[in-house]
């Protein structure tokens, strides 16, 4: 079967994207909350203030969660998804707690869809966790990308938190992802 | 100098000529907003992996069943001509995506959003938000009671106008699945003249966001009907029978 195409979000997504919450995968003042924050760049390195970002991963324990929740949050259930809109300054953040590894020895990640006003169609993209070289250098999608453009794909670490941007387009372009079934729906 | 819609038409046509996939082409200067908002190496190819074979689960508690009535979410009732749309949400192999989140939203009927940033003289409607959501029935169904929005004029050239058209976000049973797309209303004059829509070059996949008329969604003396089957692309992952129970 074919599959729909995309359009873009258009410039008045928050009327039905946003809700109460949507970022807080978990309370900012919960004792194991991280800020995961960044800014959306467009091709001349301007901010994106009008792109929504969503963020779905496993727990700390690296268990891949299938709890409701995610719209009516009760500050105790973690679901592994949120939703952010990037402000007029082109940032966006979450509160949320670090993913674990799903598998023995696999690097965790938050994978990443990116829509903004100007995108047609939404992006794929993951920010992995930057702490282990070992476990960064064999994992399977950061293998298989040019050397010079893996730190896309990685988040950076600050105090209370981690840091991911994402580059539209240009220098620094973030590593945007297809999957097996798209290419064969759409080819 | 801002463009003409003659010279939109022209890039249009141009852009038809060269063959193009069922999805929207991301670089496609038509639309000028996209011009420094697509990725230009290509995307990259991967397996999916850990979390992107599973989606986020949505449930009763997240949406409550009177969001899926536009019509009623203030005192009055809103103006313009109540709808219904209705469809299934399926995965590429034809399977349901069952106890799944549609959200939805849309401008009223003179062509207006409740959003700050939309500056058309057109009237706001007291009674009418334009957001809905829903969660999707064990065969895939969605359903919503609305208003048929109005056209609406936009800045990427001079007399541009959007055809009428519907905001959705749907997921799947997989992260890979994700889509936001727009539903757009038969016959839409306006359908040629728009960059959006014409973004998708293949006239057969642009089909697929038209919803049909359906004399059997329509109700008597009520409201008229629509229906659309939205299609995911496949999932990566087998879909069990305990899915539905999971997500119940």
């Amino acid at each position: 079967m074919s599959a729909a195409p995309g359009q873009t979000v258009g410039p008045f997504f928050h009327l039905g994207l946003e809700y109460d919450r949507m970022n807080e995968l978990v309370p900012p003042s919960h004792p194991r909350a991280v800020r995961l924050h960044g800014h959306v760049y467009d091709g001349n390195g301007a901010p994106v203030p009008d792109a929504v970002l969503e963020i779905w991963q496993a727990d700390p324990q690296g268990h891949i969660v299938r709890e409701p929740g995610s719209l009516r949050r009760d500050g105790w259930t973690f679901t592994g998804w949120g939703r952010a809109a990037t402000d007029p300054d082109g940032h966006y953040q979450f509160a949320t707690l670090e993913p674990g590894a799903t598998e023995p020895g696999s690097a965790p990640f938050f994978a990443v869809t990116v829509f903004a006003r100007g995108l047609l169609d939404r992006l794929f993209t993951r920010a992995y966790l930057p702490d282990d070289p070992d476990v960064l250098a064999n994992d399977t999608l950061l293998e298989s990308v040019a050397p010079e453009r893996r730190s896309t794909l990685i988040a950076t670490r600050e105090p209370g938190g981690l840091v991911f941007d994402v580059r539209l387009q240009g220098e620094g372009e973030t590593v945007f992802l297809t999957y097996p079934r798209l290419r064969d729906a759409w080819a | 100098m801002e463009s003409s819609q003659a010279d939109i038409n022209r890039e249009i046509e141009a852009a038809a000529r060269q063959p193009g996939g069922p999805q929207p082409r991301i670089d496609y200067p038509s639309y000028r907003s996209s011009v420094l908002r697509h990725p230009k190496q290509p995307l990259h190819l991967i397996d999916p992996e850990s979390v992107e074979l599973w989606a986020p689960a949505f449930g009763h508690r997240d949406v409550a069943d009177d969001e899926a009535d536009l019509t009623i979410q203030h005192a009055g009732t809103p103006l313009g001509e109540r709808i219904v749309v209705t469809g299934r949400v399926l995965d590429g192999d034809g399977r349901p995506v069952a106890n799944q989140l549609v959200e939805v939203w849309q401008a009223n009927a003179a062509g207006r959003y409740r959003h700050q940033r939309d500056q058309h003289p057109a009237p706001h409607d007291p009674n009418f938000t334009g957001v809905g959501r829903m969660l999707t029935g064990p065969d895939g169904t969605y359903r919503f009671q609305t208003i048929k929005p109005g056209p609406y004029p936009w800045r990427n050239h001079l007399n541009a106008w959007r055809p009428a058209h519907i905001h959705f976000s749907v997921f799947g049973s997989d992260f890979t699945q994700r889509l936001v797309t727009q539903m757009y209303f038969p016959g839409d004059p306006l359908f040629p003249l728009d960059p959006i829509f014409q973004s998708i070059t293949d006239p057969k996949a642009r089909e697929l966001l038209i919803a049909q008329y359906d004399h059997d969604v329509t109700t008597p003396e009520w409201s008229t009907g629509y229906r659309w089957d939205i299609v995911l692309t496949g999932t990566h992952r087998t879909p069990l029978e305990s899915d539905v129970e999971d997500n119940a």
